[in-house]
């Protein structure tokens, strides 16, 4: 299976031994800061399923105090799974399918105005590019933090650079209408 | 409520190089503890900007004003005084005296300014601890990393208390994780000690650590727009 998957991630999280559903839950989002949350009834879904296929057992309860947890562990063809996907390539960007293309190239279909649009998209980057550097540089940022900030910051600068690229573009070709 | 008077403002500068016109009206405000970035492309102007509100370089046209003073109105030797006392400033690199260790190079302006020798030494190792190569400080600029020679670098334009400090690409030759790590220990001393910064850069993950953004294109500041 190519591509982000919440089956691995939560294999990935009992790597490091069995676990429960909100355990796992609450691993998830201190690792992955800047993703989108996990929803609890996404994790129980993806457990029944792991252990469906064979890729995580149960292990019995746990209730430390509280309600009865399910707790979960992987088999070995799980940590064997954990392991092809860890070690598979991603395609390198099979598509270009992205909103701030699509925005550009309608614009210009259209007969819109996309130098402003770009203009004002770029704004919008650089304000979450200053929020995301903002969290990085505090002084309490922990690795999963910095690292999640940077790959954000990395796509957004790819985006601006893009963005700039386009502009320029634009801006040439109008010259070359204008002068005809 | 009034807006609040820049501590460091440019109105209408332009600057002609030979030939070559590099500011055509430029007109920027650096508020006081405010790390602004100044982007563009190559060309641009960004760095005689730069150097025009740092009373390096006089503009042509139009004036620069610190603190209430006309720059342009002050003479030579007061003009020097001020970017000795009240300025910092970093370039890309080879600014530290080879001859000099870190400490003698941070200790430098503080002697010049009149301190004491142990005294200077003493706040230049300081200085040195803040931006961490405070271990490095016998060794002497082509003994030091890149970034380790720009930290000590930042810590000799921060060591006399300045109100503004100017950087000019400071990250330009540094890979990746050196610049980051000059950006946080310059944006993290700056806003300890309420510095105003003026960053040039024409590196967006840079430009991201400052409070704010303008854009120079072909020498004037542009309104809100992408770098073409």
């Amino acid at each position: 299976m190519l591509g982000m998957s919440t089956r691995h991630i939560l294999l990935g999280l009992l790597a490091s031994g069995p676990s429960h559903g909100y355990d796992l839950k609450r691993r998830h989002d201190d690792r992955f800061p800047q993703a989108r949350p996990l929803a609890y009834g996404q994790v129980y879904t993806t457990l029944q399923r792991l252990v469906r296929d064979g890729l995580a057992e149960v292990q019995g309860t746990d209730s430390d105090g509280g309600p009865e947890r399910t707790m979960y562990r992987a088999t070995d063809d799980g940590t064997h799974e954990l392991s092809r996907w860890a070690a598979e390539i991603a395609p390198p960007a099979p598509f270009v399918a992205n909103e701030i293309f699509a925005k550009v190239v309608v614009a210009i279909l259209s007969g819109g105005d996309p130098a402003a649009y770009l203009s004002a998209q770029r704004a919008a980057h650089m304000e979450r590019m200053r929020e995301l550097t903002a969290v990085k540089a505090a002084k309490a940022a922990d690795l999963a933090t910095v690292l999640s900030a940077d790959y954000a910051l990395n796509h957004l600068d790819a985006d601006l650079r893009w963005m700039s690229t386009t502009a320029a573009r634009l801006t040439t070709l109008t010259a070359e209408v204008d002068a005809v | 409520m009034s807006k609040p008077v820049p501590l460091l403002s440019a109105s209408g500068l332009t600057k002609t190089h030979g030939r070559t016109p590099a500011l055509r009206g430029a007109s920027v405000g650096l508020h006081a503890g405010e790390i602004l970035a100044v982007t563009g492309a190559s060309g641009s102007g960004k760095s005689t900007l730069l150097h025009c509100l740092a009373g390096i370089v006089r503009p042509d046209e139009g004036s620069v004003t610190y603190d209430g003073r006309r720059l342009e109105e002050l003479p030579e030797k007061r003009l020097s005084e001020l970017r000795r006392t009240e300025f910092g400033v970093v370039f890309q690199f080879g600014q530290l005296i080879p001859e000099l260790t870190a400490l003698d190079n941070v200790a430098l302006p503080l002697l010049l300014a009149g301190t004491d020798r142990a005294g200077a030494r003493a706040r230049a190792g300081e200085w040195l601890e803040r931006f961490g190569v405070r271990g490095q400080q016998d060794l002497r600029p082509g003994e030091m990393s890149g970034g380790q020679a720009q930290r000590a670098a930042l810590a000799r334009a921060l060591v006399t208390g300045p109100r503004v400090v100017f950087a000019d690409e400071p990250t330009g030759a540094l890979d990746s994780l050196s610049g980051e790590q000059v950006m946080t220990a310059l944006v993290h001393a700056a806003r300890e000690s309420g510095t105003a910064v003026l960053l040039i850069t024409h590196d967006a993950q840079v430009a991201a650590y400052a409070d704010r953004e303008v854009q120079l294109r072909d020498g004037v500041v542009a309104p809100l727009g992408v770098t073409a």
